[in-house]
């Protein structure tokens, strides 16, 4: 292949360091009216009274909103397609809040002072009244999150508010309890996994104008435009016809930017005012009042014989959505879905628990997508059954493990919200990643520890992971590939770039396809005026959905040039030979260049342009496994990462060094969640670490050094071989990491962030026990 | 209030009001590879030359820069357009929106250091965060660009 598979620059990289205006608040009137909104100092209270006259009366405030300029339309802010497994329990403004931060009123002025200054006019009496901030307590409790009776759900997924419950699932295959029974060795063990904070650097923003033609026009800053334009619409009764949602570069988005932010509220002021308007998040908005990763506890039990064959896994979750109910019960399946299929000779295997509101910020979609969770459970306790067993914790997995051509039975059981979709296994090289993974952090010389000097021993551990590629039967992207004069092309995609280069991807798919080269391909992504549909980027779909509607588009449109070089040439279509610059038939031959002059300025003029599109009927799973060394302090007990290898069966990688730097990317983001970061709560509700400086990201100092390198893989239904590759490198760092701890210092951190007082602690509780 | 600046080599007069944060200013002046990003010093995407150091953009008073020296990505594009390259040879811009600001860390590092060690980028650095790269890319193609590879 002469253009996928190669280590080729992005199309865009070069004009983003340059400074070219290109982000969402490069491109928002010079004169819009700054949006801010007052944020609830309470986790839960309803409005008893609210005053604006002060705030209006100010000199430069144009509008101020509350809930009474809102019908109540109850819609979900999650971005998902539609009819949306999420419940519909949030209102655009309300008169109850239920975490700090929540939106209460909103001001749009000439500036950003003459908004604050307003902000602070505003006059409320509050009923506050006494909010769940410990999720383990909130199924069944007295008060109740939301008591509202205009929520509903689109289609069954547990949701009984009455009981705080945004989401519940079970599922059962074969009878755990009777394969528990049968087994030499059962381990219970259970797990935390912490709320953890996107920190894309660019924060939420959005920006709104009535155009020439009264139509509302947003730039926003989002992974799901489509979506935005749909839930605009749905939510403020505001002809979809009349909206048109551009999204222009978006500087990270990792899931955060899935949902709706300020779109709605922008809109409402742009529709009412008929003047610009654009709001751009504080980073203390960013933390507390936008969305981060679902917080659970797991309960595992798993049993094995005493060959080392394990025949059952019972796996319980309770995940903790905040406030509203976005993505609650898709993120909690997927942490079933995406972990137990890597052990797929099981007996029986059941998985089943509750999703519950509390007074937090909303939990949403975050890179992982449940999967991360359920792999640090799922992971750190098969290393637990191996200990228990004497077994090696690698010829463990190498004996239970998902190989090439097997399946599953979760995979027809468990989709997304809804029933999945069977399949088997016709790419999987796990078995290569976990050995190459092995050679590559020289395991067996360092497996379980080596001791250094000055009290610090090193230790490794390691764990494997598996994805999906986009949702079966729901997620569906189009293409549209345009011949230009002069032989180059247009390709319009609904797919949408937040940075992880998408739009070079799939212009190089379109490249390798149509035999030219990636300058000839102009890409122009996510605009719903311009571009067909895409359900956006999110579930590792881009690459593998969008790119197979590039793939057929494309292909297409190769088509469609030979039969016009035949009508050209005067020959028949079958005896055009054509390589993607000339097009040949015996003596007779005419190059694309002057092909596409001819069609568009001299004989049988036409314009060449096709859309295509692609759902998929499955979501082959990359997979991976990621290897740790760790070094810990014995008296400190300081841990820092080492190095990390990665060996990842992604199929093809389409841009080598792109492919690479989203597992690179997902590994730190990763190693963040394992072992630096925690949104963490006063008794009362509020954010303690809004902001860099006490929310702790890792930086370049903390990486020393990462190995990634991929597995020879081809899958069949995807765009040259590809699978994705955009969430699959999160998933192993906390399980991995927490082995490595375990042994290097026999300390088992069962509750993550795996911090260095918790490494302390369980060393010093080991010497006591000596 | 008014304040006279050097900009990118050009002398300018910035009318502005005295709380303002040079970052809001020069966003206003239409400088946009300045970006936004935590408000208090602690990503680095804001990063301007300040007489030729790299500071944070949105912790400066404006009033402050009064006769002084201010650069912007827009101010250095031969060495930005050439460190892109390097950047693009590793896939290590992704979103992009740290990569303006950490150009002109790199700049400064280079005519303050022209043969640093590991280390001396990365604690040069540390104060310009990235999410999307995970670091290790952006590290080799600054060293590449560094040593002209």
């Amino acid at each position: 292949m002469k253009v996928v598979k190669h280590a080729l620059p992005s199309v865009d990289g070069k004009g983003l360091m340059m400074g070219r205006p290109a982000y969402t608040d490069d491109l928002a009137d010079p004169n819009s009216l700054i949006v801010k909104v007052l944020r609830s100092p309470h986790a839960y209270a309803k409005i008893v009274k609210i005053d604006t006259s002060k705030a209006e009366a100010l000199e430069g405030v144009e509008i101020v909103l509350t809930y009474k300029d809102f019908d109540r339309r109850p819609h979900t802010r999650a971005g998902q397609g539609f009819p949306e497994p999420s419940p519909y329990d949030k209102f655009v403004l309300d008169q109850w809040v239920r975490y700090i931060g929540d939106e209460t009123a909103c001001v749009a002025a000439v500036d950003e002072k003459t908004a604050e200054a307003a902000l602070k006019l505003i006059e409320i009496e509050w009923d506050i009244l006494e909010p769940i901030l410990d999720f383990e307590t909130a199924l069944d409790n007295e008060i109740l999150i939301h008591p509202e009776p205009e929520i509903f759900e689109n289609f069954p997924i547990g949701f009984d508010p009455k009981r705080n419950l945004a989401a519940a699932y079970s599922m059962e295959v074969g009878n755990v309890e009777d394969s528990l029974k049968e087994c030499d060795v059962v381990l219970e063990a259970q797990f935390y996994t912490q709320a953890q904070a996107h920190a894309a650097m660019e924060p939420h923003t959005v920006n709104a104008r009535m155009d020439y033609q009264n139509r509302l026009v947003l730039y926003t800053s989002t992974q799901a435009p489509f979506h935005i334009r749909r839930i605009v619409s749905q939510s403020l009764d505001f002809p979809m016809s009349r909206i048109r949602v551009i999204k222009p570069r978006v500087g990270g988005g990792f899931g955060g930017k899935q949902h709706i932010h300020g779109e709605l509220l922008v809109s409402t002021v742009t529709i009412k005012t008929g003047k610009p308007a654009k709001m751009v998040y504080t980073r203390k908005e960013v933390f507390e009042s936008s969305f981060q990763r679902h917080p659970m506890r797991l309960d595992i039990k798993l049993g094995a014989m005493k060959d080392g064959t394990l025949k059952a896994i019972n796996c319980h979750i309770l995940s903790d959505t905040g406030a509203y109910g976005e993505h609650a019960l898709t993120v909690f399946m997927v942490a079933g879905a995406k972990v137990l299929p890597l052990y797929n000779k099981v007996d029986s295997v059941k998985f089943y628990g509750d999703v519950v509101y509390t007074n937090h910020t909303s939990a949403g979609a975050y890179r992982g997508y449940g999967a991360i969770q359920g792999n640090f459970a799922i992971e750190s306790a098969i290393d637990m059954l191996c200990e228990k067993l004497g077994a090696d914790p690698i010829e463990f997995r190498e004996k239970n493990m998902m190989l090439k051509d097997e399946t599953s039975p979760i995979f027809a059981i468990m989709g997304e919200g809804t029933e999945g979709t069977a399949m088997n296994m016709e790419s999987c090289e796990l078995g290569y990643c976990v050995s190459r993974g092995q050679e590559l952090l020289k395991w067996k010389e360092k497996y379980p520890r080596v001791e250094l000097a000055d009290s610090k021993v090193r230790g490794v551990g390691m764990a494997i992971a598996m994805q999906g590629s986009g949702i079966p039967y729901i997620d569906m992207a189009s293409a549209t590939v345009k011949l230009n004069d002069d032989g180059f092309y247009n390709l319009l995609v609904g797919a949408t770039d937040i940075g992880q280069g998408s739009d070079t991807v799939l212009a190089q798919i379109a490249a390798e396809a149509l035999e030219t080269t990636l300058d000839k391909i102009i890409v122009y992504s996510s605009d719903s005026d311009l571009t067909p549909f895409d359900t956006g980027a999110y579930a590792s779909s881009t690459t593998y959905v969008s790119g197979n509607a590039v793939f057929k588009a494309a292909m297409d449109m190769k088509r469609a040039i030979v039969k016009e070089g035949a009508l050209a040439l005067g020959v028949k279509f079958e005896d055009i030979e054509y390589d993607g610059v000339v097009l040949k038939a015996g003596d007779k031959e005419i190059t694309l260049k002057a092909l596409s002059n001819r069609l568009y300025y001299s004989e049988d003029q036409k314009q060449l342009m096709i859309t295509n599109s692609y759902f998929g009927t499955k979501s082959p799973p990359p997979f991976m496994a990621g290897f740790a060394e760790v070094e810990i302090d014995t008296e400190t007990g300081e841990i820092k990462i080492v190095e990390y290898v990665s060996v990842v069966d992604c199929g093809t990688p389409i841009n080598l060094s792109l492919a690479k730097g989203q597992v690179e990317g997902g590994i730190v983001q990763g190693i963040g969640m394992a072992v630096y970061e925690e949104v963490l709560y006063t008794k009362k509700g509020k954010s303690i670490n809004n902001n860099f400086l006490n929310y702790h990201i890792p930086t370049r100092k903390e990486i020393n050094k990462l190995t990634t390198e991929f597995a020879e893989s081809y899958e069949e239904s995807g765009p040259f071989g590809a699978k994705s590759v955009g969430e699959i490198g999160i998933d192993t760092p906390p399980a991995a990491i927490a082995n490595a701890v375990y042994n290097a210092v026999g300390v088992r951190i069962q509750t993550l962030p795996i911090t260095p007082e918790k490494i302390l602690a369980g060393i010093l509780a080991n010497k006591a026990k000596k | 209030m008014k304040v006279n600046v050097k900009v990118n080599g050009q002398n300018k007069v910035f009318n502005i009001e005295p709380g303002d944060y040079l970052l809001d200013t020069l966003r206003k002046e239409n400088y946009l590879s300045v970006k936004k990003g935590c408000d208090n010093s602690s990503c680095g995407v804001c990063t301007v030359l300040f007489d030729g150091k790299p500071i944070k953009s949105c912790s400066l008073l404006t009033a402050k820069i009064e006769g002084h020296e201010v650069i912007t990505v827009e101010g250095i594009q031969k060495e930005a357009d050439k460190l892109s390259d390097y950047f693009g040879a590793e896939g290590a811009d992704q979103c992009g929106y740290c990569t303006p600001g950490m150009a002109l860390s790199v700049y400064a590092l280079k005519e303050e250091n022209s043969n640093p060690s590991d280390e001396e980028i990365k604690e040069y650095l540390t104060g310009n965060l990235c999410r999307c790269t995970g670091y290790q890319s952006q590290h080799i193609a600054i060293r590449n660009y560094l040593e002209d590879k």
